[in-house]
């Protein structure tokens, strides 16, 4: 592993998209932030806008109103960036795969480097997908 | 010539206010970190930042005005770091500076975030426009009672405007005490600590002492930050204009009075 490899890999900083979920995963994801799970250990921040981030963390079916916005904020993301496609409705469509609104799974969209399934992911396991996934690359 | 260049790449310049700088920074998000009962970055953090901040794609603003985009930052680096060479130099004895030094560093103390202001502008975003009228703001209202307070402490040291004499002057008489955000965090701090707590001295075992003054400026700092994190810019400005103004009035009423 190499010197930057491993200090892109020490210092993700994440950006939150919902492609239309309730709302669920992302109390999930705020989860990781609170003292208990504390991502900073790791380097991993949140950030306000998808020009600072290196992780795009997606939740949610991709619905027909939010898939143009999807592409477009995917578009303005400084290169390279880690889509993760978080909860079973982003990764699969989940119970609302046949609704009428529904324009995803998101790996139908954009390219999707990691998939966390879970009703919403418990913190755990975004966390140890995440680990498992930079061990890897 | 080269020791200039020395003094203004490595020594209390570039290299050294860069390292020094990112410890702050880390030290300020471990601060934050065990005040809210967590855990914390690792040391190597602001390090890892910088190299991944590197790797990373520059995106170019369609709008804006590129060229001043990538020309703000520059000089907002080039300001921090001239305005540590200006302090550190004479804060540890080495050099003693030229009349007026204090003068010419409150100048150079704006100018990283004026270049913040300019380069938000640059960008052509709204939102950039927002936080730059924000960071506006704050320059006017923390500027004055700033000022003011250095005008107590040069009527203090007999109207000289040298940061040496300044100090020179603390170590006969004592320190000024009593009458009382990275890069820039840390030059402001030793700034105070210059002004403030009779200098920094780099013999032996007076590096450690100096180094916990700024430290302690640092500590201060980050914990008012921490206990105050919902304050808006309309409060910031009426707590500067109003009661910081009238308490740096008060210290250069008493400064002419000889308290």
């Amino acid at each position: 592993m190499g010197f930057k490899e491993k200090c892109f890999k020490k210092s993700l900083w994440l950006f939150h998209f919902s492609a239309g979920s309730c709302n669920n995963c992302d109390i999930e994801i705020l989860d990781c932030l609170t003292p208990r799970f504390d991502v900073e250990r790791f380097g991993m921040k949140l950030v306000g806008s998808i020009r600072h981030a290196d992780v795009m963390l997606v939740t949610g079916i991709v619905t027909k109103k939010t898939k143009p916005r999807l592409l477009e904020v995917y578009k303005q993301a400084p290169k390279p960036i880690v889509v993760v496609a978080i909860g079973a409705c982003a990764c699969t469509g989940g119970i609302f795969a046949s609704g009428y609104n529904f324009a995803g799974p998101l790996d139908n969209v954009i390219p999707v480097d990691l998939y966390i399934p879970g009703c919403p992911p418990k913190p755990e396991a975004m966390l140890a997908g995440i680990i498992k996934f930079l061990n890897k690359k | 010539m080269i020791k200039d260049l020395f003094y203004f790449l490595i020594f209390p310049g570039l290299v050294f206010s860069g390292i020094i700088g990112g410890f702050f920074s880390w030290f300020d998000r471990k601060i934050t970190a065990r005040v809210q009962f967590r855990q914390g970055p690792p040391l190597l953090q602001p390090l890892y930042d910088f190299v991944k901040l590197l790797l990373k794609e520059t995106i170019l603003p369609k709008n804006g005005s590129p060229t001043t985009f990538i020309l703000a930052p520059v000089f907002a680096l080039f300001g921090a770091v001239m305005v540590s060479v200006f302090i550190l130099l004479p804060a540890m004895g080495i050099e003693t500076g030229f009349n007026g030094d204090l003068i010419v560093i409150i100048y150079l103390l704006n100018i990283p975030s004026l270049m913040y202001i300019i380069g938000a502008m640059a960008s052509g975003n709204p939102l950039a426009s927002v936080g730059a009228s924000r960071e506006m703001k704050l320059i006017l209202s923390y500027e004055v009672p700033f000022l003011l307070v250095l005008l107590s402490i040069v009527i203090k040291s007999g109207m000289s405007i040298k940061l040496t004499e300044i100090i020179a002057v603390q170590s006969q008489k004592g320190a000024f005490i009593g009458s009382v955000s990275g890069i820039i965090g840390f030059i402001v701090s030793s700034f105070l600590a210059a002004i403030f707590f009779s200098g920094l001295n780099v013999e032996g075992i007076h590096i450690l002492w100096s180094f916990l003054k700024v430290l302690v400026v640092v500590l201060l700092i980050t914990l008012i930050r921490n206990t105050n994190p919902r304050v808006r810019i309309k409060q910031a400005m009426r707590f500067f204009w109003i009661w910081m103004n009238l308490l740096a009035i008060a210290s250069v009423v008493l400064a002419i009075l000889g308290l």
